[in-house]
């Protein structure tokens, strides 16, 4: 007779992403029920973003997503724009690609190495985390930070581009091109991790759909779902690059494809770089006055973008005062962190749970905001 | 193609890792191998405290109350306050927007990256120029043009144009629109260094904040708070607060006079008196004499009425204002505007007795014996001579006769007798008297139809006029010339006639202590042609009203009264205030007025006990 016995997998997990838990109910290695259990991370953001300038907020929307901070600031970004109908001057928009794309690189590396969490390949953790470095590098000269850039702000950029970053930023490029066929040597083509991801953590497209799952979680069922083609935002109507998609929905199909992806950033950060106006400004004003007393109109907008784990928005209301109304986050990850945990965790097998986590891009401050 | 076909399996594939083992580690041993950080790295912070002003507008902007201002033991300095920021590390996010928005440009961030200490005070300090380290500074992160937060530059305020504005005495400056007037509040950093520097300590951050909110009705509450003259001030306040105002460390200064003007604008006389009437506290009973409708008498009476005191002004001229209504030319400061600001107070029930000359029509004794108190803000009435040779000549004017005579024709032409108009003139000073003065020549001599013909000599260099940077420009722009660093010697006559001013040069004005001390180089004559001269080199005080056995017992220092900071003379019943007191400056006064007020309130208080 087998027992049910009620498992915790926290922060201290090393398959756990982040400041979170899901509590297992599990009989022998089978997960019964699964429940996933957010407060760690708390800090209440939307709830915050009411009481600070919108100049202020720029400091605490990075931190709804650490490894991919600049989706925030852009799409944050993108909505007081769209309130205040200000043009952007060309350069910003293409400093911005930059460091979006390069975040999604770092982002992705982040995610492939994780499963070294799930799996126990840490090389993969190891070379990931320490090429990603390099693009934090790369954000320290250009940002002057490396996780929390607070870069992109309403109106453009905050700095124009160092000098000579280019070279550097290509430099990093082909280096981490060159590591490409060491990652896929020691990960894709990997007897181990091909047996052990093969149909593991399925996600059909309806269910998919149904959960509200974007990003590589929905494009691995074969729907080249990706808002920089849908909806293009900044300059990606202007580069060439294409959605990789697949068809199986399981665990190793979404490592290919965030694998595929990082060829195809470094394809558009290299187009960004040939085709950047070479002077302009970085910003334009979005409002009058010092920073403590920018207003934005009254009115409400949702804008979305790309983000490593898929569909990435803001949804704000301004009453045309000097504080946000109102902001909703939606989480790239809420769908599968929140409804992917309790709807297909139960019937797999203890050990993927962490695989889901980790290939299905599960981020706890997007959910727990 | 299904992705397991994309990529074969492969044995030795993953095998790839062990020629890592023979690489070199990508990892640094800090702290044998010092890193630095790229140039723009937001580290710790660096703040330039002799530079730094403690405006608290870092610890304003920053998102999480990381910064706090702490009381530093240096002396005060105008436009300065005595504290500076602390920085708590447990708390800061590094998002440098305090940098950004420095007023003064002194907070910077180093290229450290690393703090490690076992004392968890030493994550709470004050930066100096040395940072949390104490050690030699890797400069890092700086604002730039970019990344600048503030507002430097100030919204241009709609003026008629020179040429077109010297034809008439219409008021040029033509005050914010709603749009301009929001626009130029937001610019605004709250910092309060202005209060500090307005000799009426104004509230002056509340009321562009409620200009900011488009509630220019809560703005006249804060202005009447410490000022009950806002129409003139915001006309023609000598602005110490834009002086020292931190957005001028940098840019140009937040239009706070504009500001206020644009306030007392939009709110309609009615509306000013029912907000004036609200504030009347009930609660003295006595009478009190004031001598003299001026900025200070004024003021005095407004808070003494608020008190419920029963307020008597004594005028000797016809209508009440003083030097706002015979001094400052109309074109600064219109009638209209005036007659707002008294209306205000008349409404409270302030009786001016115009046409009372006190110490002819009435003595001051009497005055004492009627009244409770008497408040003397009698101002600065009598013009200075230089007295040089020829300087008794009837062509040989005073400034502050001829800007009242001035001011009476244009509010009367009919009755009032019309003011020299000559075809050149000569002005002796650079205040913002000898300004008027040339000025208004300028529109009369326009007004004739002849051609602008005016000139400025002062002691002063071009760059240490006493007169506003404004003035200057303007009276630039419609033809006014300049001689400066000149020393009048004697008017030149010919044929009993003016012809114009000998001059030796003036090398200095000042000695090193500061001292009005001028040394003239006689060699270096020059002769100014002019067949008007007008002195507005200074006014003085006219005494003439006070009884001797007053006078004997009253403290003077240069012609000014010795008062204490209640506005209480010697004489414990004779209260005192404006150019008697302080000088002559319209916000003194006022802030004169307001402290004699309460001076009078707590004296007669006191004596009722």
């Amino acid at each position: 007779m087998s027992k049910e016995v009620k498992l915790f997998i926290g922060p201290n997990h090393p398959g756990m992403h982040g400041n979170s838990s899901v509590h297992l109910y599990v009989e022998g290695d089978t997960v019964v029920k699964a429940r996933l259990v957010p407060g760690f991370l708390h800090r209440g953001f939307e709830k915050l973003m009411e009481r600070r300038l919108w100049f202020q907020n720029l400091a605490l929307i990075p931190r709804i997503c650490v490894p991919e901070p600049d989706i925030n600031e852009m799409v944050y970004a993108m909505v007081v724009e769209s309130l205040t109908g200000i043009e952007l001057p060309e350069r910003a928009q293409w400093i911005r690609m930059i460091i979006l794309e390069l975040a999604r690189i770092s982002s992705h590396l982040m995610s492939l190495g994780g499963v070294g969490g799930s799996t126990g390949l840490y090389t993969m953790n190891y070379w990931t985390m320490s090429d990603r470095d390099r693009i934090l590098d790369i954000f320290e000269k250009i940002t002057g930070a490396r996780v929390y850039h607070m870069y992109i702000i309403p109106g453009g950029v905050r700095k124009s581009l160092p000098e000579r970053i280019e070279n550097d930023i290509l430099d990093v490029l082909d280096y981490i091109e060159s590591r490409m066929p060491e990652y896929e040597n020691l990960l894709l083509k990997n007897k181990v991790i091909r047996t052990r991801t093969k149909g593991i953590a399925k996600l059909t497209e309806k269910e998919a759909l149904e959960m509200g799952v974007t990003g590589v979680g929905l494009r691995a069922t074969g729907l080249p779902y990706d808002i920089r083609k849908i909806d293009p935002y900044a300059r990606y109507d202007k580069v060439e690059f294409t959605v990789p998609t697949a068809t199986e929905g399981d665990a190793y199909a979404r490592f290919t494809l965030k694998y595929l992806e990082l060829q195809q950033s470094i394809k558009i950060i290299r187009q960004c770089i040939e085709l950047m106006p070479k002077e302009g400004p970085a910003n334009v004003r979005f409002s009058d006055g010092s920073a403590l007393r920018f207003k934005v109109p009254a009115g409400s907008m949702y804008c979305h973008v790309e983000s490593s784990r898929g569909e990435y928005g803001y949804y704000v209301v301004s009453d045309g005062s000097e504080k946000p109304y109102r902001i909703h986050v939606r989480g790239a990850s809420y769908p599968q962190g929140l409804y992917g945990v309790e709807k297909k965790l139960p019937g797999t097998r203890l050990e993927d749970v962490a695989l889901w986590l980790n290939s299905m891009d599960f981020c706890p401050p997007e959910i727990d905001r | 193609m299904s992705v397991y076909e994309t990529y074969k399996k492969s044995f030795w594939g993953p095998t790839i890792a062990w020629k890592r083992l023979f690489t070199k580690p990508v990892t640094i041993k800090i702290p044998k191998v010092y890193r630095e950080a790229a140039e723009r790295y937001r580290g710790f912070h660096i703040n330039d405290l002799e530079l730094c002003s403690g405006c608290s507008t870092c610890s304003k902007i920053c998102p999480t109350d990381a910064i706090k201002m702490v009381p530093v033991d240096t002396e005060v300095e105008v436009g300065k306050k005595a504290q500076r920021p602390a920085i708590d590390y447990g708390r800061c996010s590094f998002c440098a927007m305090c940098v950004d928005i420095c007023t003064t440009g002194s907070l910077k961030m180093t290229r450290e990256y690393i703090h490690v200490s076992d004392d968890p005070n030493t994550f709470f300090f004050i930066p100096d120029e040395t940072g949390i380290h104490q050690q030699e500074i890797h400069q890092g992160y700086q604002r730039d043009e970019d990344s600048e937060l503030l507002d430097l530059e100030r919204v241009e305020m709609t003026e008629i144009p020179a040429e077109e504005r010297i034809n008439s005495f219409i008021e040029y400056v033509k005050g914010y629109s709603k749009e301009q007037a929001i626009s130029e509040a937001a610019r605004c950093v709250d910092c309060e260094l202005c209060v500090d520097a307005c000799p009426a300590n104004m509230d002056i951050p509340r009321y562009i904040e409620s200009v900011f909110n488009n509630d220019t009705a809560k703005g006249v509450d804060w202005i009447y708070k410490t000022n009950p003259l806002p129409g003139v001030c915001g006309r023609v306040c000598t602005h110490k607060c834009e002086t020292v105002c931190s957005i001028g460390h940098r840019g140009e200064a937040v239009a706070i006079r504009w500001l206020k003007r644009y306030i007392m604008d939009q709110e309609s006389e009615e509306d000013i008196i029912r907000h004036a009437r609200e504030n009347i506290v009930k609660k003295g009973t006595g009478k009190i004499a004031i001598v003299g409708a001026g900025p200070s008498g004024l003021a005095a009476a407004y808070y003494l009425s608020l008190m419920g005191y029963d307020v008597t002004i004594f005028e000797a001229k016809n209508l009440p204002g003083g030097v706002m209504r015979y001094g400052i030319p109309r074109y600064r400061l219109p009638d209209e505007a005036l007659d707002k600001d008294i209306n205000v107070i008349k409404a409270l029930g302030v009786k001016i007795k115009c046409n009372t000359s006190v110490g002819k029509d009435i003595t001051l004794n009497e005055l004492k014996e009627k009244h409770d108190a008497v408040f003397i803000g009698t101002g600065f009435t009598l013009g200075r001579s230089s007295e040089i040779q020829g300087s008794d000549h009837k062509d040989v004017l005073l400034a502050l006769p001829l800007l009242e005579k001035i001011r009476n024709y244009l509010r009367n032409p009919e009755e009032s007798r019309k003011p020299p108009v000559p075809d050149s003139l000569l002005v002796i000073g650079g205040g913002n008297v000898a300004m008027d003065v040339a000025r208004s020549i300028v529109r009369l001599q326009r007004l004739e139809g002849k051609e602008a013909n005016v000139k400025i000599t002062s002691l002063e260099s071009m760059e240490e006029l006493p007169a506003d940077l404004e003035e200057i420009v303007e009276g630039r722009e419609e033809g006014i010339q300049f001689f400066p660093s000149r020393g009048p010697k004697e008017v030149v006559i010919e044929n009993g006639k003016v012809k114009g001013l000998k001059t030796v040069a003036c090398t200095r004005v000042f000695d090193e202590k500061g001292q009005f001390n001028p040394i003239f180089d006689e060699s270096n004559v020059m002769l100014i042609d002019g067949e008007m001269i007008v002195e507005a080199i200074g006014q003085a005080p006219d005494y003439a009203y006070l009884p001797d056995e007053l006078k004997n017992k009253l403290e003077f220092i240069k012609g000014r009264l010795i008062v204490n900071e209640k506005g209480q003379t010697s004489i414990e019943w004779l209260f005192a205030g404006g150019d008697i007191v302080s000088g002559p400056d319209i916000i003194h006064g006022v802030a004169d007025g307001h402290k004699a007020a309460v001076g009078i309130d707590e004296f007669l208080n006191r004596e009722e006990e």
